[in-house]
């Protein structure tokens, strides 16, 4: 599904992805693991089309799609969706509003009709009690006051809604605490299905407790490393990345 | 001198200029280099204008300057429409109203400034007094032609234990200024001055709004928003000033502006003077852009840019607009928003 080809990007002139490959079939979950400063944010908001992520070299594609030739918006209507690390506040716009300009935004882009509003509704009850969210914060201002659990809850309740081919889940495990975290992941596990990818970027194991990775990529210095099983994930809570930071240095 | 007085005189010379402190964002000696001649009359329909939709007990017409000028008194509960409406060509309109709440009255002022034509120059001036434990909410909606040149003037005297309220929309003009001052005794009385400007390009629009605390123990809240895109040019003067004795005034001001262009410009100029000891006063002032980081946001769920960005100064604007009370004047205004807002971020 996602084929990234010897990808370099730089920030603000800085190289910081060097040469990174990763082939991420439909159906899987990976995981890419990493000390800080390895560039998995880096990766997140290139594949997302941040701009001021200048791709020097190299590809990536979503389903014979040149990701790299879109811009961001277009990117979430092929089916991209990124859960933030920090979700930003917006005042003013109410969580239901924002998600159903979005999922009307995508849908025209693919030349669908709007979703009513009825049916908008329905929908988002249903994932809201799947999340166990109090519908009424879905009509406050997005994120707005929200714990960070909350946020994050939030950004599972927006890909639920949109539904993404491809999920980036930047960092999802932090600033939760143990019961908000079952909950996230019970969230991304529901929609893990045979047409849907997903990229887990964590700093540590613990999320993957949860959410069961089929490989687990390192990625330092810029580019993956090691790849292997669940069981990768598990030795570098024991080991440490020092190995592959050396390794990459 | 005042620009209806300058019209009526003849004699432009004396129109405030660059060197007018209060004036100086907003003069209109270039813009009226000569006093037009009066409009001549026009028939407009009832039911028109922004708040067209919305149920009325009175709806009171100045068409191109021509209306019932016999004072406005309120006495129990009214919805009043005050319509404005100028149709000319290098023309001037003159209108003036008093109003008069009544003590324990209430009124729901729904005022609209409609300008249609060509380098035309509108004047309105209201007097407005709320007696004891009367009340007033007051929506102005002022869509003028980007030449014309437009001032609104009202002066608003309160009493004890009052409630005044208002909200402002203003879409700009060659010169569109709206300003609004109060004699605020304190005693209990409540003043809220909200407002939104959004001026895109060659336009310009002016809150200016000036306090006077007289008396101990009064409320003052103040909200503007504005945003200015292309060669827009947006202007908020406001003034609060709490006077020897006028203890426990409490009282807020905040200006936030978004600047959608290069070109754009705001020019703030917020003050509070306060010559009282015991007082809780504060204001803020700030004009920025966008946020990058929202746009994003908002563009990696799927928004266009475009959209992405009338969807975020719809929500900068919409804390004001919330704060209108009266629900069918809030929902025009809330329509009224995003059309102009389209407009201003192409």
């Amino acid at each position: 599904m996602l084929s990234i080809e010897n990808l370099h990007v730089t920030v603000a002139e800085k190289a910081i992805i060097r040469g990174l490959s990763l082939n991420l079939p439909a159906g899987e979950v990976h995981a890419i693991m990493g000390p800080n400063g390895a560039g998995k944010s880096t990766l997140s908001y290139t594949l997302a089309g941040r701009d001021g992520y200048e791709v020097t070299e190299g590809s990536a594609v979503l389903d014979g799609v040149d990701l790299l030739s879109l811009n961001a918006s277009e990117r979430a209507a092929e089916g991209i969706f990124l859960s933030f690390q920090y979700p930003l506040e917006i005042p003013g716009v109410p969580a239901l509003t924002f998600v159903r300009a979005a999922l009307n935004a995508q849908r025209k882009s693919k030349g669908e009709p709007e979703i009513s509003a009825p049916d908008f509704l329905k929908r988002a009850r249903e994932v809201a009690g799947s999340l166990k969210m109090d519908f009424e914060m879905l009509r406050r201002g997005l994120n707005v006051g929200f714990s960070g659990g909350e946020k994050k809850r939030m950004e599972i309740f927006q890909m639920a809604m949109l539904q993404p081919r491809l999920a980036i889940l930047d960092e999802t495990d932090s600033g939760l605490d143990i019961d908000a975290l079952r909950i996230v992941a019970e969230g991304v596990n529901a929609l893990r299905a045979a047409d849907r990818a997903m990229l887990v970027i964590t700093h540590y194991q613990r999320l993957l407790d949860y959410i069961r990775p089929d490989r687990v990529h390192v990625l330092a210095g810029g580019k993956i490393v090691a790849s292997g099983g669940p069981e990768l994930a598990l030795e570098l809570e024991r080991e440490g990345y020092d190995r592959y930071s050396k390794a990459a240095a | 001198m005042s620009l209806a007085a300058a019209i009526r005189s003849r004699d432009v010379s004396t129109l405030p200029s660059r060197r007018d402190e209060g004036w100086r964002w907003s003069e209109l000696a270039s813009v009226v280099r000569a006093a037009p001649p009066l409009a001549g009359a026009i028939t407009v329909a009832s039911g028109g204008g922004p708040f067209a939709e919305l149920t009325a007990d009175e709806e009171i017409v100045f068409a191109n300057g021509q209306g019932d000028a016999s004072p406005l008194v309120v006495e129990g509960e009214r919805t009043v429409k005050l319509r404005f409406v100028t149709r000319a060509d290098a023309a001037a309109s003159l209108s003036a109203v008093s109003i008069l709440v009544k003590a324990g009255g209430s009124l729901t002022l729904l005022e609209s400034y409609e300008g249609e034509g060509e380098a035309y120059v509108a004047d309105a001036s209201l007097d407005i007094q709320l007696e004891n434990g009367a009340r007033m909410e007051r929506i102005v909606v002022a869509e003028d032609a980007e030449t014309a040149v437009s001032v609104s003037t009202a002066q608003v005297r309160l009493s004890a234990n009052a409630d005044y309220a208002q909200a402002v929309f203003a879409t700009g003009a060659k010169r569109q200024r709206i300003e609004t001052r109060v004699q605020h005794p304190g005693a209990g009385a409540a003043l809220r001055m909200d407002g939104v400007y959004l001026v895109g390009g060659h336009r310009h629009a002016d809150l200016t709004t000036a306090v006077t605390h007289a008396g101990v123990d009064g409320t003052t809240s103040q909200m503007i928003k504005g945003v200015a895109a292309g060669s827009g040019r947006g202007v908020f003067q406001g003034l609060i000033r709490v006077a020897h004795g006028a203890d426990r005034t409490d009282a807020r001001m905040r200006h936030d502006a978004l600047l959608l262009s290069d070109k754009a410009e705001i020019d703030a100029k917020p003050e509070l003077e306060i010559f009282a000891d015991d007082v809780s006063c504060a204001h803020g002032n700030t004009v920025g852009a966008l946020d990058d980081a929202a746009i994003f946001y908002a563009r990696q769920r799927g928004l266009p840019l475009h959209e992405a960005r009338v969807l975020l100064t719809e929500a900068f604007v919409g804390a004001v607009i919330e704060r209108i009370e009266h629900p069918g004047a809030r929902e025009v205004v809330a329509a009224l928003a995003p059309r102009k807002l389209e407009a201003l971020t192409c």
